[in-house]
């Protein structure tokens, strides 16, 4: 039975913790995830759960403890966002490379400067190559339902990779909505104990964790290390038609929003898409064939998933909530194209900047955007292919 | 958003504009609408300006932007009337409610020529009255349910006890107060409504 409630995205977050009841959370504090390890301390305290909280001085340190702590064999949990994250920066190539399955939650905030405390990608994107998965959500409800997929996807012997479950910071994590909990039960049963076959507090078994490799070995673990990145991209399907059996609810590593006869698409993540999705309704409403492709999964990468999904329309809209700095585009926008490049599916592409820093963005946004690209098209308009959008 | 309201708050950092929101889409759920509560955060310090938004939907809410054209304005702090654009946006068939001991015509210079309803109560008092201490954010709150009518104050009265049952569960003593607080609110807001309509009949 659906619980039916209200929630943020932070308390949609800190409730699915409390079903899934981790071995073990390092954390220090950083707006706008402060109320998750908040939240969690307090079913800690009322004996809900019986978590090891591990309050520590910095995120540098965070992420040591959560390594230390699933390399021993424990569940393990960290939330952060923004410069917290740049401070883990080190720890999380450690992670992936140890290929240890811990979870991160992390609310999206900007990264310094000018220093702000809002939403962007910028935090996650300056993670993009570190080896975690990352999943992003629209909303609390998808935030909530990424959550309780995060450890059977990295704990499955096919992956052993560290997963990063991401949602906007204050869009979603602080705003109250309708959402549609699960029982305890089947979460439990769901996500299901952790028997990890290797592990330090092993005795019967021993092992060395981040050792020294000699070039004679170091290059193939990296290439172990992709490989298990991109078998996740099975195994995160495969768990999400699990979770659709219990949930009622379908995920895929991108949702596809009325782009089946769509002449344009935006490509978005977060919580923007929900804001498109109104946009596309009436535009469609009016006649025009419009469409949104959500991506959900950043990593692994689905290019040709993509490129696959475009193919049919005449020009895409590829929406970066990050500016990258290389004076080439966002990060999303130099996957993309170049997923399309390899796909060969030669369609307008423009790469908008939007949302920096909270910049609000907004319906009206939408439809200049799927009205200029349909003036690429039908009259030839040239357009910068790397722009920004809602900068005053 | 096809149907459903929208609803813009003013306030200032500590008067509790952003609680009052959380509250409304709090109760509103109860009465099993799809509700949408956030705050728009600039500097967090006592006494700055800050936003908040309530939609209330029969149907699944998506948009996830702030609101530019809402059916309803709270100013839970008259003196923003001086620095804030209050009006800006606000639908003419919609309303504003403001805090203050005035009556409207003393504060509709302030308001940009808006065309449509103006509703002034008087929070500080209210609150004063009722629980001695200057806490505008529940009156204000009955006010804006009076106005926008998005539940009948029958359900938003027995909602709310529920809910203050629960949040002062350490200090009952608070809740009869707090009660009272909302029913003078929109006992008085109605009032003026009422007439309204009968001027307008």
């Amino acid at each position: 039975m659906a619980i039916k409630e209200r929630m943020s995205g932070n308390e949609a977050v800190s409730f699915a913790i409390r079903q899934v009841n981790p071995d073990v959370m390092p954390a220090f504090p950083i707006t706008p995830s402060t109320e998750i390890p908040q939240m969690v301390s307090t079913y800690i305290s009322n004996g809900e759960i019986d978590t090891e909280f591990i309050p520590v001085e910095s995120e540098h340190s965070s992420m040591s403890a959560a390594i230390g702590a699933e390399a021993a064999g424990a569940r393990t949990l960290t939330a952060t966002s923004s410069a917290g994250l740049a401070l883990m920066w080190e720890e999380l190539l450690l992670a992936a490379s140890n290929r240890l399955p811990l979870v991160m939650t992390l609310v999206n905030r900007t990264l310094s400067g000018p220093i702000n405390i809002n939403c962007d990608h910028s935090d996650g994107m300056g993670a993009r190559d570190t080896g975690w998965i990352q999943i992003y959500a629209e909303n609390n409800q998808e935030a909530y339902d990424n959550f309780i997929q995060a450890y059977p996807i990295a704990e499955d012997a096919r992956v052993h990779l560290p997963v990063m479950i991401c949602q906007d910071g204050f869009i979603t994590s602080h705003a109250v909505e309708n959402i549609e909990l699960l029982e305890d039960k089947p979460v439990k049963d769901f996500v299901g104990e952790y028997e990890p076959e290797e592990y330090l507090l092993n005795p019967g078994k021993p092992i060395a964790v981040g050792p020294y490799s000699v070039s004679n070995y170091a290059m193939e673990a990296k290439k172990n290390q992709e490989e298990a990145l991109e078998n996740s991209k099975e195994v995160i399907l495969e768990v999400a038609k699990k979770f659709a059996e219990i949930s009622g609810r379908e995920y895929g590593l991108f949702e596809e929003y009325k782009t089946a006869d769509a002449d344009y698409i935006m490509l978005i993540m977060g919580s923007a898409a929900g804001t498109a999705k109104e946009a596309v309704d009436h535009l469609r409403s009016k006649g025009k064939k419009v469409g949104i492709l959500k991506l959900r999964v950043f990593r692994p990468f689905p290019a040709e998933e993509i490129a696959q999904a475009l193919k049919g329309c005449k020009a895409v809209a590829i929406m970066d909530r990050c500016e990258s700095y290389n004076g080439n585009g966002g990060p999303l926008g130099s996957e993309v194209t170049q997923g399309l490049y390899r796909s060969k599916v030669m369609i307008e592409a423009v790469n908008y900047i939007y949302g920096l820093a909270g910049r609000d963005f907004t319906v009206n946004e939408v439809y200049d955007i799927f009205a200029e690209l349909e003036d690429i098209v039908v009259n030839g308009k040239k357009v910068e292919q790397h722009k920004y959008i809602g900068l005053r | 958003m096809k149907n459903g309201i929208e609803i813009r708050w003013h306030g200032r950092g500590g008067q509790g504009a952003k609680t009052a929101a959380l509250l409304l889409a709090d109760v509103a759920f109860k009465t099993g609408q799809n509700v949408q509560g956030f705050p728009e955060y600039g500097p967090e310090r006592m006494g700055a300006p800050i936003t908040a938004y309530n939609r209330i939907s029969p149907d699944k809410i998506r948009v996830h932007s702030n609101i530019y054209t809402p059916d309803y304005v709270v100013v839970v702090d008259e003196t923003l009337l001086d620095s804030v654009d209050v009006t800006a946006g606000l639908k003419e068939d919609g309303a504003i409610i403001i805090n203050t001991s005035k009556s409207r015509e003393e504060v509709m210079d302030k308001l940009n020529d808006y065309e449509g309803r103006v509703y002034t109560v008087d929070a500080r008092k209210i609150s004063v009255e009722t629980l001695g201490k200057n806490f505008p954010n529940s009156p204000m709150l009955a006010a804006t349910v009076a106005v926008s009518n998005v539940m009948p104050r029958e359900t938003f009265i027995k909602e709310m006890k529920a809910s203050y049952k629960h949040k002062f569960a350490k200090k009952p003593e608070v809740i009869a107060g707090n009660m009272k607080a909302l029913e003078m609110a929109y006992d008085t807001v109605a009032e003026a409504i009422e007439k309204d309509m009968s001027l307008s009949a």
